[in-house]
């Protein structure tokens, strides 16, 4: 296993099945009377939050709280940084404090990378999410929760399905890391969006584009729609919110054109009437409010997988387990 | 389970060996050991609707199924096993690297019942009582019980089986490996000695 996770390119097909696997014998921690197990007793996990995002921020800390560590909510508003402190002496503070792992969420891509890099902690390095970057641990749940309704069974991946992912691109971690994590399961995904929000070098990416979503729906297994991110629609990337919710958005009619088998899937938070509309946001074939309850099984084995075990080993005695 | 204890069971899986030690139980040993296990349960608590059967993985877990089945058979009603992963509560857990989570299956509420917790190999007690552990934060049973296929001694915690099908007095520098037909194919007891492992290490 690896010792951070950084990049959802960074898990191999091995790695990745088996963080989904924990994760599915970890899931029923939450329907238990105690919710709770003893593993991380006496490990400190720093969530280190230099963006805002709490539904991010308490997923982790949900996990590490279920797995027993002590969790330090660190957030840069308020805190040193507003005064001009750097990442690295952030970093050196944490390490003086005995962080066992840092969940780091940055608004700068490559954060993670030269936090876990530089050697200024450490801990084992969580990206919670760079700039426009990465965000692997929601692409870990996202994989997850396809699995459960698509193939069903453990210790297979998503050979063959096939995977819109619709909107905004450009600035989506969610949609990179979606389309490294799903390719390395074997999954087809498919990008659809307006041409200006899709990156450049999305042709290098192991995906298929498209500017047309009706074209995409008839055999897709599951369609993730994007967050528009009006924060950072600060350029003309489309006329209008009427022409993008009408081009790009899901209502009632093109849900109906989906397989029946196909499952709707969001990131969050929503933009009801948006990219998605209240119906389809809450339909049978909606799955959005499960992924945030999978996000912390998920979050919870990304946890076990790194910090659980002897610290600097490499997976060496696989007859440990009996 | 100590360290030493998985790695001597994790010996059966992973080095086939055609002839590494002395064979102490067959497989028709095994049946009858289980078939008195079985009907020592059924006497000691007389009703069989207040049993939860959980199997400790891997071994266990095959072993519990059996017993479950023989308890069916005499009951004359389905008795099913359950599974319980004690892997998140190990004590050695930040000795090697994470290891992989087996599946832990409650086939019902075991609040007020009396749960029988039945493994392969009883050694050091630490499998026992990370179980205990587990079951705690499952609910409240009225009381627990351990079965084992194999009791080898040199306990390190106050533990100790209800129900054993063999004693097996062993040193330390020697293995005991449990083969069962469900992973192994074959129905055996051994015990090796230090000298005819191969290095499959403690």
């Amino acid at each position: 296993m690896i010792k951070n996770l950084l990049s959802a390119g960074d898990l191999d097909r091995t790695d990745a099945i088996r963080i989904l696997d924990t994760a599915e014998e970890l899931l029923g921690v939450a329907s238990r009377p105690i919710k709770k197990l003893p593993t991380l007793r006496g490990r400190t996990v720093v969530n280190l939050f230099f963006e805002d995002s709490t539904r991010t921020r308490i997923s982790f800390e949900a996990a590490a709280k279920r797995l027993s560590a002590d969790v330090i909510n660190f957030s840069a508003k308020g805190s040193s940084v507003s005064k001009g402190e750097s990442l690295k002496d952030t970093a050196l503070t944490l390490q003086a404090m005995g962080a066992d792992a840092v969940i780091i969420r940055h608004h700068s891509s490559g954060a993670p990378h030269r936090l876990a890099q530089a050697r200024w902690t450490k801990g084992a390095v969580i990206n919670a999410g760079d700039g426009t970057h990465e965000h692997p641990t929601q692409a870990l749940l996202d994989a997850f929760t396809m699995r459960r309704h698509l193939v069903g069974s453990t210790g297979s991946d998503l050979a063959g399905k096939k995977i819109t992912i619709v909107g905004d691109v450009l600035h989506s971690r969610v949609a990179r890391s979606n389309a490294l994590l799903l390719h390395t399961l074997g999954a087809h995904v498919t990008l659809v969006a307006p041409p200006t929000l899709l990156p450049v070098g999305v042709d290098h990416w192991p995906v298929e584009t498209s500017y047309d979503l009706d074209a995409s729906l008839e055999d897709a297994d599951a369609v993730m729609m994007l967050r528009v991110q009006a924060e950072r629609m600060n350029a003309s990337y489309f006329p209008s919110a009427r022409e993008y919710s009408r081009r790009y958005g899901l209502d009632t009619a093109r849900l109906n054109r989906l397989p029946d088998h196909a499952i709707v899937m969001h990131p969050g938070p929503m933009n009801r009437g948006m990219e998605i509309t209240a119906d389809v946001a809450d339909h049978v074939r909606s799955v959005i409010v499960e992924q945030v309850t999978n996000g912390v099984a998920v979050r919870m084995a990304v946890l076990y997988l790194l910090l659980g075990g002897a610290a600097g080993e490499t997976e060496a005695s696989e007859e440990g387990l009996s | 389970m100590s360290a030493s204890d998985d790695a001597e069971r994790a010996g059966t899986a992973h080095h086939q060996a055609p002839d590494d030690g002395r064979t102490v139980l067959d497989q028709h040993d095994i049946s009858r050991a289980l078939t008195r296990i079985t009907h020592e349960i059924l006497e000691r608590n007389r009703d069989s609707a207040g049993l939860v059967l959980l199997g400790i993985p891997t071994r266990g877990v095959h072993l519990a199924r059996r017993i479950a089945q023989r308890m069916s058979e005499v009951e004359q009603r389905t008795i099913t096993a359950g599974a319980l992963d004690i892997t998140m509560y190990r004590d050695d857990l930040r000795l090697k690297p994470a290891r992989a989570l087996e599946h832990t299956e409650i086939p019902d509420d075991i609040d007020g019942k009396v749960v029988v917790l039945i493994d392969d190999v009883l050694f050091s007690g630490r499998t026992i009582r990370a179980a205990l552990d587990a079951l705690t934060e499952l609910g409240r049973p009225k009381a627990v019980q351990l079965a084992v296929l194999i009791d080898r001694g040199h306990r390190e915690l106050p533990i100790r089986a209800d129900f054993v099908g063999k004693n097996l007095p062993t040193s330390l520098v020697e293995k005991v490996k449990v083969r069962l037909t469900e992973s192994d194919e074959i129905d055996s007891v051994s015990i090796t000695g230090p000298a005819s492992t191969g290095g499959a290490g403690a």
